[in-house]
């Protein structure tokens, strides 16, 4: 047990067009995805749909289907008959428009390092995407950022999930999760100016979403929202797994912060799996709690404890590491992702031990504290107050996606923010999906037989290759379809027609 | 970085973790911290000076124009 997992986020953007208040942002969004799904790779022979047949967001992990009436199930087919745009990437990613923001869900990966690749790869396919929307004649600059928060009281997300065995009791998961979700955020916040809802009271806080979380486990994912979400929907063998679906994290343009966001939560859950979590600390009141933490950049405010102690964010993320670090090295040896595990622990600790020393010590890996630098460099050089709309620009540019505006980037590329790919790596996984998951199989049908390919879900294939009917291909299994199983079988058919017949007869 | 103690206890999180549940004061800045400090100041102002230089224009117009629906 490691971190080695089936995982996957999805983002959505913000998205503005400079100048132009009365732009709507569904048709600005699809735009951004239209432009981008214009490559010509992608649309030989018409472009494939999203095939809906196994989404069902209403199903609830605690074991009960939602029927209020705040959700339209419809939905989702809806956006799909407003023509609002869907694209199917050939590295196994999704770019569509979600409500009224660009979002790029990742390819299934099976660790935090093959995540932040691909993750890294959306934020890429949004700066093409948005440049190539701005070539169209009559069209004014679209620009895309990487945040949560608009600071006028709307927020957007930055969901991850992680498959899980449908066995685990989802009491535990919320047991553990809570405290663990509620000080994550001094490791993996993004950091916002502005405190509240509408950002109106002045100050710097770590996280972006911290603010909008008002209850601690629920349904919801735009009102009310819960710490832990309860949305069970597997797009899998349900009987065997369950997806969990996190929505408090901040999104992440650190290549660092996100490997340790990812990271982090999948050393916790293969702890809850394996039942090696003591429960010993419950807090007393994680939704306020949770926002205390983010308010208090200096990490020295103390957590209610249900038992009565005082802990900081840090003593319950170390509490956390020692118990992952002792975990993991007695499975030294069984655990086919080793070097990563160990990878993470000693980079959570190093991270630990600075933000305890001095946070500013982080500021050349972690978003809130390269952030807060350079806020801090023009509150001192400019005199300027938190209100300060310059530090409100501050903060937004710093998750803008173009390389040449984005303040996170020009940090990069001054040597002042580590990394963890290059820049050659992004491009690939733009094009390419990972070896070892079922995106590869679909990655590779989009890539080789898009004129033959209908429709596509996360578990499902759709081919129309003349016959009476269509095809459709179920990919129930996360780790099934990867190069290992179907690469040289992709490598010797030139049709959709042939790779199916193979897979009949094999 | 910190050394680990066999059994995966660190070092540094020992004497961290003891020294906040003895709510000892800050300890003074280490020499790391100083020189850092330093360094720091001399790239801040380049760092700024480069990061005006791509600033969005127009700071109050701009964050003002900068208008999003909820998602998710």
């Amino acid at each position: 047990m490691s971190v080695r997992r089936v995982i996957g986020t999805e983002v959505e953007y913000g998205v503005s067009v400079p100048g132009q208040p009365g732009a709507n942002p569904m048709v600005t969004s699809s735009q951004v995805v239209n432009a981008y799904g214009a490559r010509p790779e992608l649309t030989r022979g018409g472009r494939a749909r999203w095939d809906y047949e196994e989404e069902s967001p209403l199903r609830d992990a605690r074991g009960f289907s939602y029927s209020g009436a705040l959700y339209d199930p419809a939905e989702a087919l809806a956006d799909e008959d407003l023509g609002l745009a869907n694209v199917i990437l050939t590295n196994g990613a999704r770019l569509y428009v979600d409500h009224a923001h660009p979002e790029y869900s990742t390819p299934e990966v099976t660790n935090p390092r093959d995540l932040v690749l691909w993750d890294k790869a959306g934020e890429r396919v949004m700066a093409e995407a948005s440049r190539r929307a701005a070539t169209i004649p009559g069209s004014h600059p679209i620009h895309l950022y990487k945040n949560n928060t608009d600071n006028k009281g709307a927020s957007y997300g930055a969901h991850e999930n992680y498959l899980m065995r449908r066995s685990t009791p989802f009491a535990d998961i919320v047991v553990h999760l809570t405290p663990f979700f509620v000080t994550r955020q001094i490791v993996c916040g993004a950091g916002r100016v502005g405190i509240g809802q509408d950002g109106s009271t002045p100050g710097f806080q770590i996280s972006q979403r911290a603010d909008f979380f008002e209850v601690e486990v629920g349904l919801e994912t735009t009102l009310k929202r819960p710490i832990i979400n309860t949305r069970d929907e597997p797009h899998s063998d349900a009987d065997k797994y369950r997806r969990l679906h996190v929505i408090i994290g901040d999104a992440n343009v650190s290549e660092i912060s996100t490997y340790l966001k990812v990271g982090t939560t999948s050393l916790v859950l293969a702890m809850i799996e394996e039942k090696a979590l003591p429960g010993d600390l419950g807090i007393a009141d994680p939704v306020t709690e949770l926002k205390a933490v983010s308010h208090d950049p200096s990490l020295k405010h103390l957590i209610r404890m249900r038992d009565g102690r005082r802990l900081s964010a840090l003593d319950i993320q170390w509490a956390f590491y020692e118990r992952a670090r002792a975990f993991a090295e007695a499975r030294r040896g069984d655990d086919s992702a080793e070097e990563i595990t160990f990878d993470v622990l000693n980079r959570w600790e190093s991270v630990l031990d600075r933000l305890g020393r001095d946070p500013g010590l982080c500021a050349d890996e972690l978003d809130w504290v390269a952030k807060l630098r350079l806020l801090e460099g023009y509150r001192e050089r400019e005199s300027l107050g938190w209100a300060s709309h310059k530090l409100q620009l501050v903060d937004l540019q710093y998750s803008d996606v173009r390389p040449e505006k984005g303040l996170y980037h020009r940090l990069v590329a001054r040597g002042a923010m580590k990394t963890l790919f290059a820049d050659d790596e992004v491009r690939r996984a733009m094009v390419e999906p990972p070896d070892d998951t079922r995106a590869y199989f679909r990655g590779r049908c989009l890539a080789q037989y898009a004129s033959e390919v209908v429709a596509a879900s996360w578990d499902s294939v759709i081919f129309d290759v003349g016959r009476e009917s269509l095809v459709r291909v179920p990919m129930m299994e996360p780790e099934r379809g990867t190069r290992k199983h179907v690469g040289a079988l992709f490598d010797r058919c030139a049709s959709a027609k042939d790779l199916l017949e193979a897979i009949t007869s094999g | 970085m910190a050394t680990r103690e066999p059994g995966g206890r660190s070092q540094s999180s020992r004497s961290r973790r003891d020294e906040e549940i003895d709510e000892a004061p800050a300890p003074e800045a280490s020499a790391e911290v100083t020189e850092r400090n330093e360094q720091l100041t001399e790239d801040v102002d380049d760092l700024l000076d480069e990061i005006d230089s791509v600033l969005e224009e127009n700071a109050e117009e701009f964050v003002r124009g900068y208008v999003q629906k909820g998602g998710e």
